[in-house]
């Protein structure tokens, strides 16, 4: 090996989010702590400055702020008996990249998760019995109860200056909120954004019908705010350039205006760009990490000694690097034996565009990444599924994230794609289009799954990470009955017409268009570690000085978005490192 | 960024950033920032669409080819001007010479396999490559079948072809006509025609007044809870109205 660096006390991989979270909880210890960046520096000046990033061909047509997928993807294959293609475009999920990773083109949808969804198959057992589990379905509770978690949601949440209005504090319904929320200690950071007009028209036809709107919990601040590091929020002005992009006026939540001000001012912490890690390093029993192997932006290998090593990158490069570092089993779908790649999830998507006439204005280039009103009658288990037949749900919301005309301009069905009778249909309709949706959770099934593929090969020589996954019949029976929900709140909301993507039966996961970067499973987090990659504490079962952060832990997919209960279950496993494991190292949890 | 346009924004003369873009409201950036700080936030140079614009990358019957292919896609109409008049073949030509043009981003590592649809891209054909074998092989079969290149074809017999195309009708040894019609062809006029002006199509910012967006003004605090006629014109990146 041609370099090695001076050993540090942590090395973190990958500084988005989880990496930025545990570098400054864990920095606050004294510990000496390195994170390790692949991609660029960036800042919000200049990087995300206006009006340089307001640019809709840089930002959303040739993807200024994702992955260079030419470095390294992934391949795609609908079953196990398939050849897999690479993702050799960006489509159906957009990996970020750089410092602050997707935490800067991120949207700002900020849930939590519904306190069953972590005991999920002793939830399902008690209510429904084992028969309404499918075969195939593969189940598992998460081995963390929301109890344990609240305290690290509400940190994360008063971290991001999240909008919204507390539905249920401490077992108290609150009017206004969600009353389908999971207790919560206190009230959300900041009140809620400014309603655009198509979160009016949704939670006047959700009322209508009889569901519980509520404001969307929103990391876009809608007030200037202070968080407990110091780091200061300006509110979100609704510019309408949020997914894709960084944010102009320091009002999303990202690293960069939460965590990094803070951070980089200790000195004990110190973070390197251009620097690919290809490898956790063990010791020769694997049950220590050594440190991480990395290419440097020479294209040097370097070997950076640690006495304990955090995977914060992306969900797919953290499943990556287990595989390639050799550590735990790898997933056999055969057998349903090994842990690394088992329950490979996504998510499911509806997306509704609604078209109105012309008194009625939508307006969609305002809006911001996380505006909306939304229903969760149907997340989750808040609704009886006995006589559906089905397992999983999700959530229904009228958000209005700001659309510009080159991210595409939706058009009623039957509309030409081109020509004067296009022209015609965007100047009538482009005003008056609003966007209703139904995110839904893909569960666990024993043919999906991840490992390393064994053809392609990225820029570093290395295997790319190989996915297997489509669609299940649960999962698109679950989707058309949301459908059937979508296209009543439309009409109840007095669209003219209506046009999308609703998922049914005998559709398959099409990685061309975009629907959702929440990517999730993996290296399951669990109490057992014949169906787990990691503990309740996300550290690994084999290397008790590794930890694996990321949506990659989740034991299935969920319907909410993921940031909120990634960022807390960093901050949940940087609590019991600080608390348990700093004063006794070696594994926290019994087998 | 030209020194005439540095001099407009450091006076204010363009639309200024938000006060909070300029960093005063982070404990990151506390002080002001360096004045090449706002230099960097600024966009490239800008290169609007010129009468005079002569081909980059397009050769002469390609060119031919673009300008007809946009006037047909976005024509000219009751409702304003079309994708030629705005400059999009402009764009594209110009968007040729940009990594977008090699496909630089893109994984384009072999082996190259024919997917279902649903797999993506899987041609080792860039953007560039694309475009050239797809007009030439559009040409052949006008030729073949029409007795004229596309270009020289009436508007209605453009209009015929270019549906056979996107429909997969017609079809080409040489050249996969249907993606390149939808994936490179449609995608790239759309981009052109609502993309910044600086970027060569767009022109006067006249398919932003088509459809009443607002271009980069990126701020709406005021209006977001009105649901009525956003009643100004667009900007655009280097701060121009129209």
């Amino acid at each position: 090996m041609a370099v090695t660096n001076k050993s540090v006390d942590v090395v973190i991989v990958g500084f988005g989010w989880t990496g930025a979270i545990m570098a400054i909880e864990l920095a606050k210890t004294g510990l000496n702590v390195l994170a390790l960046e692949r991609g660029e520096d960036q800042d919000t000046v200049p990087s995300f400055a206006y009006p340089k990033v307001v640019d809709e061909i840089a930002q959303s047509a040739r993807n200024g702020l994702l992955q260079n997928l030419s470095k390294t993807t992934v391949t795609i294959r609908h079953d196990k008996d398939g050849r897999a293609l690479p993702y050799r475009q960006i489509g159906s999920f957009k990996p970020g990249t750089g410092v602050g990773g997707a935490g800067i083109h991120w949207s700002g949808v900020h849930s939590r998760v519904m306190p069953e969804e972590l005991r999920l198959k002793t939830h399902t057992l008690e209510r429904y019995g084992r028969g309404f589990i499918p075969e195939d379905m593969q189940l598992q509770d998460w081995g963390v109860s929301y109890e344990e978690l609240e305290p690290h949601f509400d940190r994360f949440e008063y971290v991001c200056g999240t909008s919204g209005k507390a539905g249920n504090i401490d077992g108290v319904m609150m009017p206004g909120g969600n009353p389908f929320e999971a207790p919560r200690a206190r009230e959300y950071p900041l009140p809620p954004l400014k309603d655009p007009p198509t979160s009016v028209l949704f939670a006047k036809a959700t009322k209508e019908l009889g569901y519980n709107p509520f404001p969307l919990p929103a990391s876009n601040a809608s007030r200037p705010y202070r968080n407990p590091y110091g780091c200061d929020l300006g509110p979100c002005n609704f510019c309408g350039f949020c997914s894709d992009y960084g944010c102009i006026n320091y009002s999303k939540a990202s690293p960069q205006t939460t965590i990094l001000p803070a951070l980089r001012a200790m000195p004990n912490f110190a973070y390197r760009t251009h620097a690919h890690v290809t490898r956790v390093n063990t010791s020769a029993d694997g049950k220590t990490a050594t440190g991480v192997t990395y290419i440097d932006a020479q294209g040097r290998e370097v070997f950076q000694p640690a006495g304990m090593v955090v995977l914060a990158a992306f969900h797919l490069h953290n499943v990556r690097l287990m595989l390639s570092s050799k550590i735990g089993k790898p997933y056999d779908p055969n057998t349903g034996e090994g842990v690394i790649g088992r329950n490979f999830c996504y998510q499911l998507i509806n997306s509704v565009n609604t078209f109105f006439d012309k008194q009625t204005y939508i307006n969609p280039f305002m809006g911001s990444g996380g505006v909306g009103q939304a229903i969760e009658d149907f997340n989750a288990d808040n609704f009886d599924h006995g006589p559906l037949g089905f397992i999983g749900g999700g959530i229904i919301w009228g958000r209005q994230t700001g659309i510009g005309p080159v991210r595409g301009i939706p058009l009623p069905k039957g509309a030409p794609t081109w020509g004067s009778g296009w022209k015609q249909a965007v100047k009538d309709n482009y005003a008056h289009t609003g966007r209703i949706e139904a995110q839904m959770s893909n569960m666990a099934y024993r043919g999906a799954y991840l490992d390393l593929d064994p053809t392609y090969r990225d820029a570093y020589g290395e295997p790319l990470l190989r996915m297997t996954l489509d669609w299940q019949d649960n999962d698109l029976r679950m989707s058309e009955f949301f459908g059937d929900k979508l296209n009543a709140i439309a009409k109840a909301m007095g669209a003219t017409s209506a046009s999308g993507r609703v998922l049914k039966r005998g559709d398959h996961w099409d990685t061309r268009a975009y629907q959702s970067t929440h990517i999730n499973g993996g290296t399951s987090m669990g109490t057992d570690p014949k169906t787990s990659a990691v503990n309740k504490y996300l550290q690994s079962w084999d290397t008790s000085n590794l930890f694996v952060l990321g949506a990659n832990v989740f034991a299935h997919g969920i319907g909410y978005n993921p940031t909120g209960l990634v960022g807390a279950l960093a901050y949940w496993a940087a609590d019991n490192i600080r608390s348990k494991y700093l004063k006794s190292p070696g594994p926290m949890a019994a087998v | 960024m030209s020194d005439t346009n540095r001099r407009a924004f450091l006076k204010g003369s363009v639309i200024l950033p938000p006060l909070a873009a300029l960093g005063v409201s982070s404990a990151s950036s506390q002080q002001t920032p360096a004045v090449d700080e706002l230099a960097a936030s600024a966009p490239a140079a800008a290169t609007p669409a010129a009468d005079d614009y002569k081909p980059t990358y397009f050769t002469a019957p390609e060119w031919a080819f673009v300008q007809a292919a946009c006037a047909r896609l976005i024509p000219n109409d009751a409702n304003g001007p079309g994708a030629l008049e705005l400059g999009v073949p402009q764009f594209i030509d110009r968007q040729m010479g940009t990594p977008y043009g090699d496909a630089a981003n893109w994984f384009m590592q072999g082996p190259f396999f024919e997917g279902a649809p649903e797999f993506g891209y899987q041609s080792q054909l860039t953007p560039k490559q694309q475009y050239r074998l797809g007009i030439k092989a559009i040409d052949a079969w006008c030729a073949k079948n029409l007795g004229r290149t596309f270009a020289a074809l009436k508007p209605e017999q453009q209009d015929d072809v270019l549906k056979k195309v996107e429909a997969g009708t017609i079809k080409s040894d040489e050249a996969p006509l249907k993606t390149f019609f939808s994936g490179f062809l449609l995608k790239n006029v759309m981009e052109g025609f609502f993309g910044d002006p600086m970027y060569g199509g767009n022109k006067n910012m006249a398919a932003w007044k088509l459809i009443g967006h607002p271009g980069a003004r990126a701020d709406f605090m005021e209006w977001v809870d009105r649901p009525a006629l956003y009643p100004y014109g667009p900007v655009d990146l280097h701060g121009r109205q129209a």
